[in-house]
């Protein structure tokens, strides 16, 4: 066990390297910083000034040795836009981005496995039909345009739910958090639900098929014939063992939400990390962009990481050598 | 499948005597009884149609900026415009007719789309074969590569390539293919490694043709048709991330508007109750989407059994 978690250990760090190189130089070397900062009455001296002064005068593994170097202390450079330290800018918008992706995780659990089991016990009712109806068109809706969609309904038609900010924010442990506060948190909703709709369907459909698999077991039967009641042999016996696949589901999609957080938090004007990149992208704020892929990079590789070596401790037939 | 090595057919889907009204009589069979696949079939059919005679159909030229009157701009649908004639789905903000633009847009989105799931599915095909055909060190570097790809999220990768190399439809196009060969390579290696088990292969090598002529003529015809059930799958999800990066701006260019980029400009006027603007091209968006994905459903349920029999 210990040898695989070192290896497993070993090529998650590789992997963060490589991608890092490949951003670093695809973001340097691609694109000239210099051409990007320089003004149109810049001379010749003033650029090569320049160029030394950004250290993008030496040899390319030079500059992306010193990068490293910084990254590790925890310095991605200054952002050429906001002039600030772009660990700064991430940090500060981080708990935004969390706070939604979380929230909306939430919604998907606990709409979506009762969705799940409900239709996997009523397979014929045509209740059921509605909701496999409604997991199979939200998979083709498009995120953003649910998005649009939602904001028309809540905030244009009915007004009942703003479409864009935080709104007011209570600050817990020296971070400001929407959820809060009751205008903060009508502020979340909307970009929660827009985030939570994949997660709901996906939840349901394997709430169903795990119910559908579940309910024909012997312990069903043998529960059903000791005279339990029939709510307590759901919560007891089914969801516990529907249970394995879905959190194994959810820990992976984790990540998967944080990177569509990228969309949303442009359709609803939510100012987390996923907006920055694309303001950065925009304006061609290179420091940000480089250091919002190597971050995520990282926690991809850590996110796909443990659950590999949960997989290995939860599943004794899974062995890595 | 009756293995024949002395003729060069062997292994080519379909038999050669009247392969027409057998591929005919085929796809009848699949939709036969399946109301909800037949209407995407046709829907599909009908946004082809729209797509391919785009500038016959539509009232106007939308990328023509001189017949762009501002006084005509963020009218509601059913309106007349100042020359006369009526725009069924209002106009932007440009004076632009929606239902031309629209049109317009839905060429643009499954142009992108198809190109890049067709070149993409090629380049998977081609390195799925590849690392099964070679094995050693090209499958590792093959398959770490795909596990790599296959860790993120595409919406991230696709933000990647464009952060790098900017936008613009070829970008786009790039950024989709990035994001559409690892599953088709992981998929048509699982299936060419059972098929190199099987006497014809054998057969050939042993009758001295080279790996290449091996992988192309009796692999990649008898590996193939996984890839062909999920393709329509991997083109509505392509049109999707199409218009979810052109939406962020980070798409294809103003002067050439995909549906995505459609929405995202009226976008901004739908606080203003202004819904037309976005709702129509969105409508048309998900109104292919869905008729693709039924169709898609269709296709691999149909295929399952054949799946589960070479696995």
């Amino acid at each position: 066990m210990l040898s695989f978690v070192t290896k497993r250990l070993g090529q998650s760090a590789v992997l963060v390297l490589i991608m890092s190189a490949l951003v670093f130089v695809g973001m340097y070397v691609v694109s000239d910083p210099v051409a990007v900062l320089a003004g149109e009455d810049f001379t010749e001296e003033d650029r090569l000034a320049l160029a030394q002064e950004l250290g993008v005068d030496r040899p390319l593994f030079l500059q992306y040795l010193s990068f490293l170097g910084n990254v590790l202390q925890g310095d991605f450079g200054t952002s050429f836009v906001y002039n600030r330290p772009v660990m700064d800018l991430i940090l500060e918008r981080l708990p935004a981005t969390l706070e939604v992706a979380f929230f909306a995780m939430f919604i998907g659990l606990v709409v979506g496995i009762p969705l799940g089991v409900y239709s996997g016990l009523n397979q014929k009712k045509r209740s059921t039909k509605a909701i496999s109806f409604f997991t199979t068109v939200g998979y083709s809706i498009p995120n953003f345009w649910q998005g649009v969609l939602l904001i028309m309904l809540f905030s244009v038609w009915f007004k009942v739910l703003p479409a864009s900010g935080r709104g007011d924010t209570v600050d817990v442990f020296g971070v400001g958090w929407s959820v809060f506060s009751l205008d903060g948190l009508s502020h979340l909703m909307l970009p929660a639900l827009n985030l939570a709709i994949y997660t709901i369907c996906l939840q349901a459909r394997l709430a169903r098929s795990g119910t559908q698999e579940v309910m024909y077991q012997d312990y069903m039967t043998f529960a059903r014939a000791k005279g339990i009641s029939r709510e307590r042999i759901i919560r007891r016996h089914l969801v516990r063992n529907i249970l394995i696949p879905i959190v194994t589901i959810t820990g992976l999609q984790l990540g998967g939400l944080i990177a569509f957080a990228t969309v949303t938090e442009t359709v609803f004007s939510w100012p987390g990390i996923g907006k920055l990149l694309l303001d950065s992208i925009h304006n061609s704020d290179r420091p940000v962009v480089v250091a919002y892929l190597i971050l995520i990079t990282l926690m991809f590789v850590t996110i796909n990481f443990v659950v590999d070596v949960l997989y290995a401790l939860l599943d004794p037939r899974i062995r890595y050598t | 499948m009756p293995v024949d090595t002395t003729t060069a057919d062997i292994g080519s889907p379909s038999s050669p005597d009247k392969p027409e009204p057998r591929f005919l009589e085929n796809v009848a069979k699949i939709f036969r009884g399946h109301p909800a696949a037949i209407c995407g079939l046709i829907g599909i059919s009908i946004f082809i149609f729209l797509a391919i005679f785009a500038p016959l159909i539509a009232p106007q030229d939308p990328y023509d900026q001189t017949r762009l009157d501002i006084l005509d701009g963020l009218l509601p649908p059913g309106s007349t415009l100042g020359d006369g004639t009526t725009s069924l789905l209002g106009t932007d903000a440009l004076g632009r007719d929606i239902l031309s633009a629209v049109l317009y847009g839905l060429r643009i989105s499954l142009f992108v789309a198809l190109v890049a799931v067709i070149v993409g599915s090629a380049i998977g095909v081609f390195m799925g074969l590849l690392a099964a055909m070679k094995g050693g060190w090209v499958e590792t570097v093959i398959m770490r590569t795909v596990d790599l790809k296959m860790s993120f999220p595409g919406i991230l990768l696709a933000l990647m390539v464009l952060a790098i190399f900017g936008t613009g439809i070829d970008k786009v196009i790039i950024a989709l293919i990035i994001g559409a060969w690892a599953s088709e390579a992981r998929l048509v290696r699982a299936v060419a490694l059972s098929e190199l088990k099987k006497d014809y292969i054998h057969a050939a090598q042993l009758a001295g043709l080279s790996d290449w002529r091996i992988m192309g003529r009796f692999l990649f015809p008898n590996s193939i048709s996984p890839v062909l059930v999920v393709l329509p799958m991997s083109i509505s999800s392509a049109i999707g991330a199409e218009a979810t990066l052109s939406f962020l701006g980070v798409g294809v260019p103003i002067t050439e508007p995909s549906l995505g980029l459609l929405i995202a400009n009226g976008n901004d006027y739908i606080l203003s109750g202004k819904w037309w603007i976005s709702i129509f091209p969105g409508l048309v968006l998900v109104g292919m989407v869905l008729c693709i994905n039924v169709v898609a459903d269709r296709l691999r349920d149909h295929a399952n059994p054949y799946l589960r029999g070479k696995e």
